[in-house]
């Protein structure tokens, strides 16, 4: 490290941490927010979309828009992965994924079981949290992760290279991932289409149960599938790079 | 204690800050920014905390009680799992560089194409 | 009609699902098709959208959560004409982008394109969000995409070097602005803009408001490339494939401001209006600062790429000179200028995009005289730099002109000397590197074996793949562009329109009733045609052009004082070279120094 970069640093850090933490004491204390916005979109939530989970109805509801954003973040990623991870013209012209020597070796039989045997189990909590995102803590981000980790459980397990010479795996996989985010604009469509605002909320809100909160099940639905399939499409193009060898 | 948060939450940022920039291992850099993002997420948090009141999900709870801020948490919610496929997709480039040039120190790097 | 704000989102971001999840049965000329399908929906939408607006602000509310008794409680778009403007350029621009690519070599289908659309996406959504965390989600999907797009080149090092220096100096920037939006949050209790102006209004001059603009103004100026925070862009752009460059530089840079602006003029400008003229000195210094600092580093530099990529930051530097009068008449010769401005430089990278299909190279060096074939190649090219020396009537003089006029009026004197001067250094750039190429002028010059060439011609099978001829569609596009600079600058009523639409830009009591409450009116002012002096300085910045230009060409061979001059010229600014290594962590260096100076300065002349 030069001594110029050095120098840059000291200085900025000082002036930058110093500045923050002087802003700091300017915030409100600790503890004492006040503002309207959070007590209404706490307060309205149970009422006007008989959804008890006032953070799932501010992400998919009043925010909902932002949240088809940040969903498209997600998709983009998963995308930008597969470009970044794609096999050039040059290497193409050898047999690709070739199994690295051994890879398929490396697992022992207890992780393999192990492995299977928590998938069924984690699949099922992993749906239970998208389904009752409206109702108690979670929805579809943090359920779409369980989801994807509970499919991925079978690739560490082992079985991944067994499971990635069924290429159809890798089209289902991005096909989730499309899905998922197209999904979301979709419901919001449907508010145009019933001559309403982008995303507006045109099912019946229901009284208790499952199915309350109107499209806000269905939004949470459809941002599980994008995650699990963002997770998946993630980590078997990360296992690729690691478990099979390109030609190099 | 009023803002002793709000400071774990800059001092998060400084010092991710100052791993970026003395960073000599790109995935380490990737964490390192990943550190700074804990502070954005422990800054927003504890903005809509409020003293001696519930989680915002009234199932079981009187529909008067005091909560906490949702909208802080719905904000930071959907940035994580986001910010989880960013990484992700820096690694990924962090992966082909390590291919094209068999390392992964940004400083050792610029030196080899100078 | 009234759905036309949701739309113009929506339906790019389909699209590019769709396309992703028909990726098996898609095929490159399918994609191609439906991208630019896409983008032209886009374009019509925006269009459509500005008319729609007229005189007023239309203002969509999604998921029906209108304000009840002045609380916003979802997400609104607020569109004004300078935003559905703005992204109806953008969605122009990538329609030519998508265009020229049809025929660019090394772009895979479908996922070129879905990055494409959801960049366009992104940037749209920016242009018409009227709510401060909804931008900075649009703004995180720009970025995220632009990450892969400027990777996408994934067997030339610079490529993936140029991506990671992008991807984690914007990341930064992106927690900066998070961090602004949470302190913006914590004092205001809103997120949307017209709610934080409307809170702000009483109270607001304070250290927390000053801090968060602080944090949100460096996280867009960041993207906009202003010194000391650019360096991350000239490694970027030079490495990406021309349509992308055409965006980056086009509309991505651009942005940046003009989410400053609209940041400013909608949300905080109410609560610091008391230091107005503080912080517009602030601004016109580091604009005019970067203006030049950019038209040196493109003088200097050999890879056209990279060339114009400086050429880009100088401009940046004019519009935040521009915009930091934070006049109406400022902001609307900005408009002007950055779409004129845009097309431009689209049309020069265009250019260099042919140049590469043709000849597979982008060194001043290695392509010495081997483009004197290329005729309308070169025309075009020189044309564009001509144009970057703000060369009357065209679109780019008109865009100088307004932001001269409104200099002068601000009591700015020094301000259009500087920036013909900027302007006439960066068209001296681009005309020298078109003399030599298109022309074979001036000595050769030697190789390097660092050259970002290098790699790019050391493989034979770089030669197989260059085209004959140069494909229809990459004319036709660079072609458009071109035409949309000088139709910028010979549609009189533009002038008007951009002052007037300007004129509700700034008007912010206005636009925050408007969205909490009910529709009001605005205020707004005429423009006027430029002066004649506009008409001196634009020839004078192109004579000074020609003879920076004539004076780097031939130097060399003439000796004595002008080669002196040209010696002493680049050892002076040698300086400012070396501080562009290429290493990330110097380049972080910078942004924290820069922040915590522009901080530590704000916080000082605030008290």
């Amino acid at each position: 490290m030069t001594r110029g970069r050095r120098l840059a640093a000291a200085v900025g850090l000082v002036l930058l941490v110093g500045g923050l933490a002087w802003t700091a004491f300017g915030l409100p204390a600790f503890g004492h927010y006040h503002h309207r916005y959070g007590a209404v979109a706490a307060r309205e939530s149970l009422p006007l979309r008989r959804a008890e989970n006032a953070v799932n109805t501010t992400a998919f509801d009043y925010r909902g828009f932002d949240t088809i954003g940040e969903e498209f973040i997600l998709f983009v990623s998963v995308v930008s992965v597969v470009v970044l991870l794609r096999e050039l013209g040059d290497e193409a012209d050898h047999p690709p994924h070739r199994e690295r020597p051994g890879a398929t070796q490396q697992h022992s039989t207890l992780t393999r079981w192990v492995g299977s045997a928590l998938m069924g189990p984690l699949a099922v909590i992993g749906a239970d949290v998208v389904t009752h995102g409206q109702l108690s803590p979670g929805g579809g981000f943090q359920g779409g992760i369980i989801l994807g980790v509970a499919v991925a459980l079978s690739f560490v397990a082992g079985q991944y290279l067994i499971l990635r010479r069924l290429r159809a795996i890798a089209t289902w996989m991005d096909m989730l991932d499309a899905v998922g985010a197209g999904g979301f604009v979709m419901i919001g469509i449907a508010g145009l289409i019933s001559v309403g605002p982008f995303l507006d909320n045109v099912l019946p809100y229901g009284h208790s149960g499952l199915l309350t909160g109107g499209i806000i099940p269905l939004a949470n639905l459809s941002v599980g599938i994008e995650v699990a399939g963002a997770v998946l499409v993630v980590l078997a193009e990360l296992l690729d790079q690691r478990l099979l060898s390109g030609p190099a | 204690m009023n803002v002793f948060p709000y400071l774990v939450a800059v001092w998060l940022l400084g010092v991710g800050l100052y791993g970026v920039i003395t960073s000599h291992n790109y995935i380490h850099l990737i964490l390192c920014l990943t550190v700074m993002q804990a502070g954005t997420y422990v800054l927003l948090l504890s903005i809509g905390y409020v003293h001696g009141a519930r989680a915002p999900i009234f199932s079981g709870i009187p529909a008067s009680a005091r909560v906490v801020d949702p909208v802080v948490q719905a904000l930071t919610l959907t940035d994580v799992v986001v910010e989880a496929t960013v990484v992700a997709l820096l690694l990924a480039l962090v992966i082909q560089v390590d291919k094209r040039y068999g390392s992964i120190d940004p400083d050792e790097i610029s030196r080899m194409r100078r | 009609m009234s759905a036309l704000p949701a739309l113009a989102v929506a339906v790019p971001l389909l699209l590019a699902a769709v396309l992703a999840g028909a990726q098996a049965v898609c095929g490159r000329r399918v994609a191609d098709l439906l991208a630019i399908a896409g983008a032209l929906t886009g374009l019509a939408i925006c269009v459509l959208l500005t008319i729609h607006t007229g005189h007023g602000l239309t203002v969509y509310w999604f998921g029906g959560w209108r304000p009840r008794h002045g609380l916003a409680l979802g997400i609104a778009f607020a569109v004004d004409p300078i935003g559905s403007g703005l992204a109806a350029f953008i969605c122009g621009l990538t329609t030519l982008a998508l265009l020229f690519s049809c025929r660019t070599t090394g772009v895979k289908a479908p996922h070129y394109h879905v990055l494409m659309l959801t960049f366009m996406a992104g940037m749209v959504g920016f242009c018409l969000s009227g709510d401060l965390f909804n931008m900075f989600v649009f703004f995180e999907l720009m970025s995220v995409s632009a990450i892969a797009l400027i990777g996408y080149k994934i067997s030339e090092q610079a490529a993936l070097e140029g991506a990671l220096n992008f991807a984690v100096i914007n990341m930064i920037g992106s927690f900066l602005f998070l961090t602004g939006i949470a302190l913006i949050y914590a004092h205001t209790g809103a997120l949307n803009l017209a709610q934080i102006g409307a809170a702000l209004a009483h109270g607001g001059d304070h250290r927390v408001v000053v801090a968060a603009f602080v944090l949100i103004a460096c996280a867009l100026l960041i993207k906009a490339g202003m010194v000391p925070f650019h360096f991350w862009l000239a490694d970027a752009y030079s490495v990406a494939l021309a349509p992308v460059c055409i965006l980056l530089a086009g509309a991505m840079s651009e942005l940046g401001l003009y989410g400053l602006a609209r940041i400013w003029f909608s949300a905080l400008a109410p609560g610091l209006h008391r230091h107005t003229a503080v912080l517009s000195a602030i601004l016109v210094a580091l604009g005019l600062l970067t203006a030049l600092w950019g038209a040196v580093m493109a003088l200097r530099e050999l890879d056209i790429k990279r060339l114009l990529a400086f050429v880009t930051i100088s401009f940046v530097g004019t519009f935040l000179a521009g915009f930091g009068l934070l006049s109406p008449e400022g902001i609307a010769g900005v408009a002007v200028y950055v779409v004129a401005d845009g097309s431009a430089k689209g049309l020069l990278f265009g250019c260099v995009g042919i140049l590469q299909a043709r000849r597979g190279v982008v060194g001043q060096a290695r392509l010495h005289g081997r483009g004197r074939d290329l005729v309308g190649t070169g025309v075009l090219f020189a044309l564009g730099g001509l144009f970057m020396g703000s060369l009357p009537p065209f679109g780019t003089f008109l865009g100088k002109a307004m932001i001269d006029d409104a200099a002068l009026r601000a009591g700015d004197g020094f301000l259009p000397p500087v920036v013909a001067l900027a302007s006439a250094l960066t068209s001296a750039a681009i005309l020298v590197a078109g003399a030599r190429v298109f022309l074979g002028w001036g000595p050769p010059l030697p190789c390097r074996p660092g050259d970002a060439d290098a790699e790019a011609v050391s493989g034979d099978d770089a030669e197989a793949d260059l085209a004959v001829r140069t494909p229809r569609v990459m004319t036709a596009a660079v072609i458009g562009l071109a035409v949309v600079v000088v139709a910028a600058g010979v549609y009189s009523p533009l002038d008007d329109l951009a002052t007037r639409a300007a004129g509700r830009f700034v008007d912010v009591g206005a636009y925050d009733r408007s969205v909490l409450h009910h529709a009001v009116a605005f205020r707004s002012s005429a423009g006027q045609p430029p002066h004649w002096f506009d008409y001196l300085y634009g020839a004078g910045s192109v004579l000074l052009a020609l003879a920076v230009a004539a004076v780097i060409l031939w130097a060399p061979q003439r000796g004595g004082l002008l080669r002196a001059l040209k010696t002493a010229a680049l050892a002076v600014t040698a300086p400012l070279a070396d501080l562009h290594t290429g290493r990330i962590g110097d380049y972080a260096a910078a942004l924290v120094l820069g922040v915590g100076a522009i901080g530590a300065l704000m916080i000082a002349v605030m008290r």
